[in-house]
């Protein structure tokens, strides 16, 4: 194998010194696994997620119904509700639109068909996530998941006083999560610099505007008419459910990108990236958090954000089986494999969104957690 | 027969709940999923607005030692069916146990025509390597479960069996293409057709060979009967001729027709039906194909050859092996697409027949109706994709 390396310094720090030729043997074996847990799927896969659905409807049954017990009954139909909106969102939605059940043939699951109970419209999300966040994960200036075009998380974002508000916005936006998430598409901050045109998103309001009137009337008019005299407590009851269910997904998807050690990309630098290059800017761009059982399910397994970038459309509950071989890669190609638990990761995100408030920052590569040097007898291990 | 016509099932839900279930509000409260996402996980046989069915019973029609049996399934639609029309077909979707993946054929009712939420029957012949048919006619038990579509297709009878309208009528079929017909024959007889007003119905079906022959005793019986019904069946190779046509019907070319069957049987009898000078086809024809043309896949290691049809803008090229999606553009095409990776779905399309190769596992399938990334995709041999 030659020694050679990248021909642009900056990208062979950043790729942690591998050789072209080591980034195509990383391509070749994340693509063999890949393979592997392809030819796999079949009944499992398909009887989870149905279990997973039928415990979600119950779920949501409970805690509609539970909303007609006045006193007692508030409390567990809120969690109920929540617990419910957090599965349909994560390990069901963000899961099943990204076409990972899409094998089943099933239309109930398919990726065309569905959509979650948040005012974002499936279709919109499925262009900003699926394709540009996905494709283009954290490349500042082509990824918009990069603070969101709201925060500035990355030294390679210019500063601005604006930025000064960052712990602010990251709060509003975390309150706020669903709605960000819907108006990101809109992509304001593109407005206001004069990149983009007003005009751009009128295709996107009708679409907005129907899915948006429809999640408002059925959390905030009917099921609070439903029941009555206490509609005000089931009108409040909706609304921390929702609340419930946007800090948890903002919290699990800024430990999944924004946490210490998670390298971003220029364009420059990944212009003509190959097929392991990309695997290989997945795993430098995510991170994990570690947990049981239920994090994985209450995460819709982004607990396994790395896994999840490598291999988008494989099915979310295979993550835990492959992230062992993953982290087993990482080690033999001298990778990090960025993982913690969740107070560790949200601290480290919190400290980052602090920090970048101020002008400045390092451009720092990832830590090096494996062997230093990637020797031949390593990779052959 | 008179399992066939069973009288109309109320569903499990009355038509105040029905109403109810289908109503505005009902969809408000369950938005974004759906009425049928939240009745589905209770029970598969309530439904607002998709279509179910349960196995009622299995009927083996042949004698069995073939090697493509033929069964006729009874099938108990939810309320939700709408009935069908003679000649009509539904598609049908089965989780093959074991992979649970849902694949979806299209099947020809066999029995008269339904009303709404009524049983009907279903007869499939079990191709050798067929994967649907072979499952439905050798494993399917009373209690599987089907997902359907509506009744569709347009290869109908018109006639209103009260008052016939037209002099006669001809069905000429072939092996399994006796299904929509003999739904057509059943639906008259039943609604009291009779030809002694010089009405005929001709019946001529061709089979492989006697024990092969599915409905034989029924076919006998309408034979015998009083009914203005002439049935002729032929077997192995008493091929059709346009001699014997024209002994059977005179005036074929002007008589309403309808033509089901295997492909040699449908090129013999368009022939016939072609104007002698101006090679026009009859319009009194109807035909209705069960089988696509299928296309040949390249054997693994050999080079790809066939044609690429774009059936949507009815662009064509050479299968080059090179992805459907630059396949496309080069042709001046713009599909949607994202990624050009298989991680987005962007450019999702159906691949309505023929063979094709994901290009990042190797893999090649040639079901009909797939869902494909034209991205990650190349024609491996003939096939149509619908863009
Ligand atoms: C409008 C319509 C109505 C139909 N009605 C009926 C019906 O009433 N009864 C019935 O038995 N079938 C009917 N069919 C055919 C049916 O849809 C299936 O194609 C057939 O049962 C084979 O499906 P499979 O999944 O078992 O085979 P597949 O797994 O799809 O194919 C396996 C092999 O069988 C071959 N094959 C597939 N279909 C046929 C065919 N029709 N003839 C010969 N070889 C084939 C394929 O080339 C392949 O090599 C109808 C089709 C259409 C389009
Ligand atoms: S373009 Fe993204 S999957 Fe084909």
């Amino acid at each position: 194998m030659s020694t050679e390396t990248l021909s642009t310094p900056l990208a062979d720090e950043k790729y942690h010194g591998l050789t072209a030729e080591q980034i195509e043997q990383l391509g070749t074996e994340l693509d063999a696994l890949r393979q592997r847990v392809l030819a796999d799927l079949g009944e499992a896969d398909a009887a989870y997620l149905r279990k997973v659905v039928t415990t979600q409807r119950k779920m949501e049954i409970a805690g509609r119904a539970l909303f007609y017990l006045p006193v007692v009954g508030w409390l567990p139909a809120v969690a109920c509700l929540s617990v419910s909106k957090i599965l349909d969102n994560m390990e069901i939605g963000h899961n099943v639109m990204h076409g990972q059940y899409d094998f089943l043939g099933d239309p109930a699951f398919n990726s065309r068909m569905f959509d979650w109970d948040t005012v974002c419209p499936g279709e919109q999300w499925k262009y900003s996530h699926n394709y540009i966040h996905h494709t283009f994960t954290n490349i500042v200036g082509k990824d918009r998941d990069v603070g969101y075009g709201i925060l500035r998380m990355d030294p390679d974002q210019k500063w601005h006083p604006y930025y000064l508000g960052n712990p602010l916005y990251a709060f509003l936006l975390m309150t706020f999560f669903e709605w960000g998430v819907a108006l990101h598409d809109l992509e304001v901050e593109n407005i206001v610099s004069g990149k983009r045109k007003l005009s751009d998103n009128k295709p996107l309001y009708p679409g907005l505007i129907r899915k948006i009137r429809r999640q408002a009337v059925k959390d905030y008019v009917l099921f609070p008419a439903l029941t009555g005299p206490l509609f005000p407590l089931t009108f409040a009851g909706n609304a921390v459910a929702n609340l419930v269910r946007n800090v948890w997904a903002f919290n699990i998807i800024f430990c999944g990108h924004f946490p210490a050690g998670v390298a971003s990309f220029s364009e420059e630098e990944t212009a003509n990236e190959t097929r392991g290059h990309w695997y290989l800017r997945q795993m430098l761009g995510s991170a994990n958090i570690k947990g049981g059982k239920l994090m994985h399910l209450m995460s819709g397994n982004l607990s396994h954000q790395i896994e999840h970038h490598l291999f988008p459309d494989l099915p979310a509950r295979r993550y835990p089986e492959l992230a062992v071989e993953v982290q087993e890669i990482c080690e033999r190609y001298g990778l990090p494999y960025n993982t913690g638990r969740l107070h560790q990761q949200l601290w480290s995100v919190f400290k980052k969104i602090c920090r970048y408030s101020l002008p400045g920052g390092d451009a720092k590569v990832a830590p090096v957690r494996g062997p230093g040097t990637v020797t031949e007898d390593s990779l052959a291990a | 027969m008179s399992a066939l016509i069973s009288p109309p099932v109320s569903g499990g839900a009355g038509p105040l709940v029905g109403r109810l279930l289908r109503s505005r509000l009902a969809a408000a409260l369950t938005t974004p999923h759906g009425v049928d996402r939240y009745l589905e996980r209770l029970n598969p046989m309530w439904a607002a607005h998709e279509v179910r069915a349960r196995v009622v019973s299995v009927h083996r029609e042949t004698s069995g030692t073939d090697s493509a049996p033929v069964a006729t399934l009874t099938l108990q639609p939810t309320s939700t069916w709408r009935g069908h029309r003679a000649g009509q077909h539904v598609l049908v979707g089965v989780e093959l146990p074991g992979s649970a993946k849902r694949h979806t054929r299209a099947f020809s009712i066999s029995s008269a025509a339904s009303a709404p939420g009524e049983r009907f029957t279903l007869t499939i012949r079990a191709h050798v390597e067929g994967q649907v048919s072979s499952y439905l006619v050798r494993e399917a038990q009373p209690g599987t479960l089907l997902h359907l579509s509506q009744a569709q297709g347009e290869f109908t009878l018109v006639e209103s069996p009260a008052t016939p309208t037209i002099s006669r009528l001809l069905f000429i079929t072939g092996g399994s293409g006796i299904t929509p017909a003999m739904s057509m024959v059943r639906t008259l007889l039943r609604d009291g057709y009779d030809g002694h007003a010089g009405r005929k119905v001709t019946f001529l079906h061709f089979a492989r060979s006697p024990e092969d022959q599915i409905f034989a005793d029924e076919l006998a019986a309408i034979a015998a009967a009083d009914n203005g019904v002439d049935v002729h069946l032929r077997y192995g190779d008493q091929l059709f001729s346009e001699f014997e046509l024209r002994r059977l019907v005179p005036d074929f070319r002007d008589t309403d027709t309808w033509l089901c069957g295997p492909a040699g049987l449908v090129e013999l009898v368009k022939n016939a039906y072609a104007d002698p000078a101006s090679r026009e086809l009859s319009p009194r024809l109807r035909m209705e194909f069960f089988k696509p043309a299928v296309a040949r896949a390249a054997a693994p290691g050999e080079e790809v050859a066939g044609e690429v049809s774009f059936t949507r803008s009815g662009a064509t090229a050479a299968a080059t092996g090179a992805s459907l999606l630059e396949q496309a553009e080069e042709l001046g095409l713009k599909p949607e697409f994202g990624c050009r990776m298989g991680i987005c779905f962007s450019c999702t399309r159906t691949k309505t027949a023929g063979t094709v190769r994901n290009v990042l596992t190797g893999e090649e399938s040639s079901l009909p109706d797939e869902e494909i990334r034209i991205c990650v995709t190349a024609a491996a041999g003939d096939c149509h994709i619908d863009l």
